[in-house]
């Protein structure tokens, strides 16, 4: 059987403050990356755990004149089911459900996924596109941290160790665009070889402006690729402007081979992604 | 050690458990409820699906301290009434009659995320059942079988 380290189950993020400042300890929500780490396979097992399933100030999505707010626990499938999200934020809808399949969407969370900071994490480039915030608290304080400068390193991130994951904003500009895709083995329980999202507002004759394009599994962290975000700033979504996003594209990643894929596979399919995402936004 | 209660199948469960213990081994181990069956032991291939809250969930997945004070439905809790009269709850009939089960691991977690799935409203369309089971794994059947049984319970009162 799997070894069951202690775990310690706060009512309220006081407590859980408390318990996060006293020592070492990993936080769950739903426990989905977790679970499988302790059986020691993979490797270090967590020697304490710290359960915030209980903290009700994690949970909801809400909108505000900030933007879309979702709280660190809230679930793939609270996503899903959200009307707010569906309606301000489909893409992040759609990354919601690309990930595992019923049993893994039920309980895993955004704030999960963001703290895991896998490179495959799916969610992740729709929080780049999206200017994401992330807040974070502990005892000292609470603070905002960028999406782009919370992940850090490989599964690393700007997160302390006494610190944990409040909410996420997301800003919702006007005429914001936003589309996302993910190419893995099988549409369900797969792990991603390409993540995509790209983000635009349309200015009409003055062509695209913010573009951001972000992937996944194609680095040690989620990142955006700014050579083809230059390409199509300012840019329309022409023909001769996708080869050449798509073309700076495979020329700017440096993605490796691994179990999932190899480093050829994954650029060139990065590129055809952004490729097919541009000809659908051109209507061409 | 904690206590941990919660409601299994329609009657009260108390253990004493470490919180961090799995609720796939309560269940088998602690409560004797061996029709959840372990398969990967990781949450890819669905063998151990229950219903937490009316949730499909992995139970080699979920902590039992997550579980205190909630609702678990299992395999043998599928058709409590319909046991009762000596019968099977009708996912279960419509899998006899559809040759839905082969050699078994899947059939217990195949019933629960489908059980799951017809709650929640969901209709005879082909591919909506298969998104719904796209988390539970079968080497046998080659799905289309559970694909039809499901499909013929979800027929009367699907849109």
């Amino acid at each position: 059987m799997p070894a069951e380290p202690p775990i310690d189950t706060p009512r309220t993020l006081f407590e859980a403050y408390e318990l996060l400042a006293a020592g070492p300890t990993r936080p769950i929500a739903g426990a989905t990356d977790v679970m499988v780490q302790i059986t020691g396979e993979l490797g270090p097992i967590p020697e304490r755990l710290l359960d915030l399933s209980r903290i009700g100030e994690l949970k909801g999505i809400d909108l505000t004149g900030d933007g879309l707010l979702v709280g660190a626990a809230t679930t793939y499938t609270d996503m899903r089911r959200s009307a707010l999200c569906r309606e301000h934020l489909p893409a992040l809808v759609a990354a919601a459900a690309t990930i595992g399949a019923a049993q893994i969407q039920n309980r895993g969370t955004l704030g999960g996924n963001i703290a895991n900071a896998s490179p495959a994490g799916d969610t992740l480039p729709v929080l780049l596109a999206a200017d994401a915030v992330i807040l974070v608290g502990g005892q000292r304080g609470e603070r905002e941290v960028s999406a782009g400068e919370f992940f850090t390193g490989y599964r690393q991130t700007a997160l302390a160790p006494d610190e944990l994951i409040l909410q996420v904003r997301f800003p919702l500009p006007v005429g914001r665009q936003m589309r996302f895709r993910k190419v893995g083995t099988r549409r369900a329980q797969a792990i991603s070889k390409v993540v995509l999202a790209l983000a635009w507002r349309d200015l009409g004759p003055r062509g695209w402006a913010d573009v951001r394009v972000a992937l996944g599994s194609v680095a040690p962290t989620p990142i955006r690729a700014s050579g083809s975000e230059s390409v199509l700033e300012g840019a329309r979504p022409t023909p001769q402007v996708a080869d050449r996003a798509a073309e700076t594209l495979a020329g700017e990643l440096s993605p490796i081979d691994d179990v999932r894929s190899t480093a050829d596979y994954r650029r060139a399919v990065a590129a055809r992604v952004l490729h097919r995402l541009l000809r659908d936004a051109g209507g061409w | 050690m904690s206590t941990v209660r919660f409601l299994v199948n329609g009657s009260p469960a108390e253990v004493e458990a470490p919180g961090m213990r799995r609720l796939l081994d309560v269940l088998r181990e602690d409560l004797g409820l061996t029709g959840t069956k372990e398969g990967c032991g990781e949450g890819e291939c669905g063998a151990c699906s229950v219903l937490l809250d009316g949730q499909v969930v992995d139970a080699c997945l979920v902590p039992i301290c997550q579980v205190e004070g909630r609702i678990v439905r299992t395999v043998e809790g599928l058709a409590l009434a319909a046991r009762q009269r000596g019968e099977l709850d009708t996912l279960q009939e419509a899998f006899l009659e559809h040759g839905a089960a082969q050699c078994g691991i899947c059939t217990p977690g195949m019933l629960m995320a489908a059980r799951a799935y017809l709650d929640a409203g969901g209709g005879a369309d082909g591919p909506a059942i298969r998104e719904a089971i796209a988390g539970n794994l079968c080497r046998c059947t080659g799905y289309t079988k559970i694909v039809d049984a499901i499909a013929a319970v979800a027929e009367p009162h699907a849109g």
